[in-house]
């Protein structure tokens, strides 16, 4: 079978690419548009590394083929700071250190992006419930949630 | 598995003609989050997979007058957020909530769920008691089969080649009427259910049990709709005497196996305490406490 050639918006540029049609939008993104950003854990859904969102929806890149990408509205990590300005959930994993290998942080910063877009105002539970599904070996989550918290008010406050 | 060709049919009849000319080798695709992690395991055979969500009404959702009409491949993430849905049916929603991650329910489909016929799917106990009635679209037209005759087996289903779930209705329930689904589990999220319970209540404006639907999950090959429970509440005001026979009644039905998530003793026992806290959760939505 030929590729399948997919015309898709990611991070606010139109872009077109070919795939194989077992090809995820992880791969994609990684090999293809070296948008490596975007981690890839587990495969299977279950770590959140590759978290991204499609059409405002925050999915996991390793279960979506690209050839469903057409016609989408992909954002990634890469699209979070703008430019070299840091976004404020960035600049707040930063300040409560809520990171130390790295491989979870990208995944972490667009999901706490969708749920700060859904729900500014989280309580700590909200919080911890939304992000369950980006796993983190390293912090404890502690650090992670006192980021997302102090990331929500400050965000409140610029809005 | 190892997918070799993505087909996007534009017409539920395209669909059939497809899934019908296509030998066994080919899926059907919602959110993909059982099936692109099937696609991943070792064996190299070549899988088809046709990907439904252009079809008109399967990713989306109406309730009116005469009950819901659900698009099979609508996520979860839509579905949960739906407050007219939620103010009907809360137990079906608080079932489809528990699937997953965020990650997951923003691609995961109450009909995925539903058609990969896990023993331990959630919704599908959340389903029977709504008297959901599944209607599949073949290569001989139109059938419509209960949702609790649906799934057959551990990941099998009734439908034949060539038949695809167009749709998932559900009739507006009787007015007093509530229901609830609770699962049991290690973890407090992301995790496959120990034991489910759902449980469908109507009640009188005495607060009398009139009618009720008690269906287990992960408890048996499949989910099990039990009317000796549902029988154990009628005619009562769920008082404790009534609530513990529906419960012994589930543990009766239940056939569990023993696994590494629990023995099949301890999932006997949690299943009736999770039917009895399921029936006092919806007798309470009724109330409206």
């Amino acid at each position: 079978m030929p590729k399948i050639h997919v015309n898709t918006i990611v991070n606010g540029d139109a872009v077109e690419f070919l795939c194989e049609p077992n090809e995820t939008v992880l791969d994609v993104l990684r090999n293809e548009l070296q948008l490596t950003g975007t981690k890839e854990g587990c495969s299977s859904g279950d770590c959140g590394a590759c978290s991204i969102t499609v059409d405002d929806r925050l999915v996991c890149s390793c279960l979506v083929l690209a050839a469903e990408a057409e016609g989408k509205v992909i954002g990634t990590i890469e699209g979070v700071a703008d430019k070299d300005q840091l976004h404020i959930i960035q600049q707040k994993f930063l300040e409560h250190a809520a990171l130390q290998c790295g491989i979870c942080t990208p995944g972490l910063v667009v999901s706490v992006q969708a749920l700060l877009k859904e729900s500014p105002n989280p309580t700590e539970d909200e919080a911890r419930l939304y992000l369950a599904g980006n796993l983190c070996r390293c912090t404890g989550y502690d650090k992670i949630i006192r980021a997302v918290m102090d990331a929500a008010e400050t965000m409140r406050g610029a809005a | 598995m190892a997918i070799t060709d993505y087909k996007m049919p534009q017409s539920l009849d395209e669909a059939v003609q497809i899934l019908a000319s296509s030998g066994k080798n080919i899926k059907v695709l919602a959110g993909g989050t059982d099936l692109i992690i099937q696609s991943k395991s070792q064996s190299s055979d070549p899988l088809q997979v046709l990907d439904i969500k252009s079809l008109k009404d399967m990713t989306s959702a109406t309730i009116d007058g005469s009950g819901m009409s659900l698009g099979p491949a609508m996520s979860c993430a839509e579905f949960t957020a739906r407050k007219d849905i939620k103010a009907v049916f809360p137990g079906l929603v608080e079932a489809a909530y528990l699937i997953g991650s965020t990650q997951v329910q923003g691609r995961a489909s109450v009909g995925g769920n539903l058609c990969n016929a896990s023993p331990a799917a959630d919704t599908i106990p959340a389903l029977i008691v709504s008297n959901a009635q599944c209607i599949i679209h073949g290569p001989d037209g139109e059938r419509t089969i209960a949702v609790e005759d649906f799934v057959t087996g551990v990941g099998t289903n009734c439908m034949g080649r060539g038949e695809l779930l167009a749709q998932i209705k559900i009739a507006l329930p009787a007015p007093g009427t509530s229901d609830a689904y609770l699962r049991f589990i290690p973890r407090s999220e992301m995790d496959i259910a120990v034991a489910g319970a759902g449980v469908r209540i109507t009640l009188d404006s005495a607060g009398c049990c009139t009618d009720a639907r008690v269906a287990i999950g992960a408890v048996a090959t499949t989910a099990l709709l039990v009317p000796e429970a549902a029988k154990a509440l009628i005619g009562t005001m769920l008082d404790d005497v009534a609530l513990d026979a529906a419960a012994n009644a589930a543990s009766a039905a239940s056939k569990p196996i023993s696994d590494r998530r629990g023995t099949a003793e301890y999932r006997r026992h949690v299943v009736g305490v999770l039917v009895k806290r399921a029936a006092k959760i919806a007798a309470e939505r009724v109330k409206g406490e």
